[in-house]
């Protein structure tokens, strides 16, 4: 039983939504009831580290006020290609952790990526007349985003089955 | 001593996201990850503020609220995660509206906070 692959990634986990569709909420601990500690001491550190790791790497890179936001774009793109292996590889494991969702999904990733600091910088390059510089950050960091989660899945899953493929 | 600042605002900031994403999902009964837009958007209001403010907010508190708080309460790697969750399950008019909602209301969110941030600050 444990070896057989979950044959609906999209069960659902809590009252609140019919389909697993939330990296942040649909932890299996929820199915039971409300959060525990645990989950909150989990997510609590996990968002720690991720953010440290996100200030650093905005530190290591820096760009001028007027001038296209790459570490933000660098720190989103790679923060999504990890949601995606990590996703992938919970799905696929018969029985994860309970708190490896809520630590390295909920918290680290959670915690390393960043929506607000994206939205003010796309408002501050419009504000200093670089609004061909803010377009192309919006779009670079959207399609960039979703191909790094699409791609990131795909290669994940096609590397779990190439293993599961070479163990049996 | 900064990194402890944004440990602070962060520890602080991800549980944050994580009950109120939650409390929205509940809810309502759709796919739409309305919790991750939720938080998306009080984020970029948030860090707005204190960005049209910075000339009267303590250096400190910016970093623990902005690097720290909003950058833990917000996150990308969920909506773009969501986003093609949406698209695989054939529900590609809500992933489309995921990201134009997204985009729509966040960086609207983060000008108005810019706003109110300029004019109190």
């Amino acid at each position: 039983m444990p070896d057989q692959p979950v044959p609906e990634v999209y069960r659902p986990t809590h009252p609140g939504a019919r389909v697993d569709i939330d990296p942040e909420v649909q932890s299996p601990d929820l199915a039971a009831g409300g959060p525990t500690r645990p989950v909150l001491a989990a997510v609590a550190l996990g968002g720690i580290l991720g953010a440290e790791a996100r200030y650093g790497a905005g530190r290591a890179l820096t760009h001028p006020a007027d001038g296209f936001p790459w570490s933000t774009l660098a720190i989103n793109v790679t923060g999504c290609l990890l949601i995606g292996v990590l996703m992938a590889i919970l799905q696929r494991l018969p029985r994860p952790h309970r708190l490896a969702r809520p630590f390295f999904g909920t918290g680290i990733l959670g915690g390393y990526t960043t929506y607000s600091t994206f939205a003010v910088e796309v408002q501050q390059l419009v504000r200093a007349h670089r609004a061909g510089t803010a377009a192309g950050y919006l779009a670079a960091t959207v399609v960039g985003c979703a191909a790094a989660v699409w791609l990131a899945t795909a290669v994940t899953v096609r590397a779990w089955d190439r293993y599961r493929g070479a163990a049996a | 001593m900064t990194w402890l600042l944004v440990a602070l605002g962060a520890g602080v900031g991800a549980p944050s996201r994580y009950l109120l994403d939650r409390a929205v999902q509940s809810w309502h009964r759709t796919l739409f990850p309305w919790g991750t837009v939720a938080v998306n958007v009080l984020a970029s209001l948030v860090l707005g503020l204190l960005t049209g403010a910075a000339g009267s907010v303590n250096p400190d508190f910016a970093v623990l609220a902005g690097a720290g708080f909003c950058g833990a309460l917000s996150t990308y790697s969920a909506f773009s995660y969501e986003t093609l969750r949406l698209a695989e399950r054939g529900a590609r008019w809500q992933a489309v509206l995921n990201v134009l909602l997204s985009l729509a209301a966040g960086i609207g969110a983060g000008v108005l906070g810019w706003w109110l941030g300029a004019a109190l600050g």
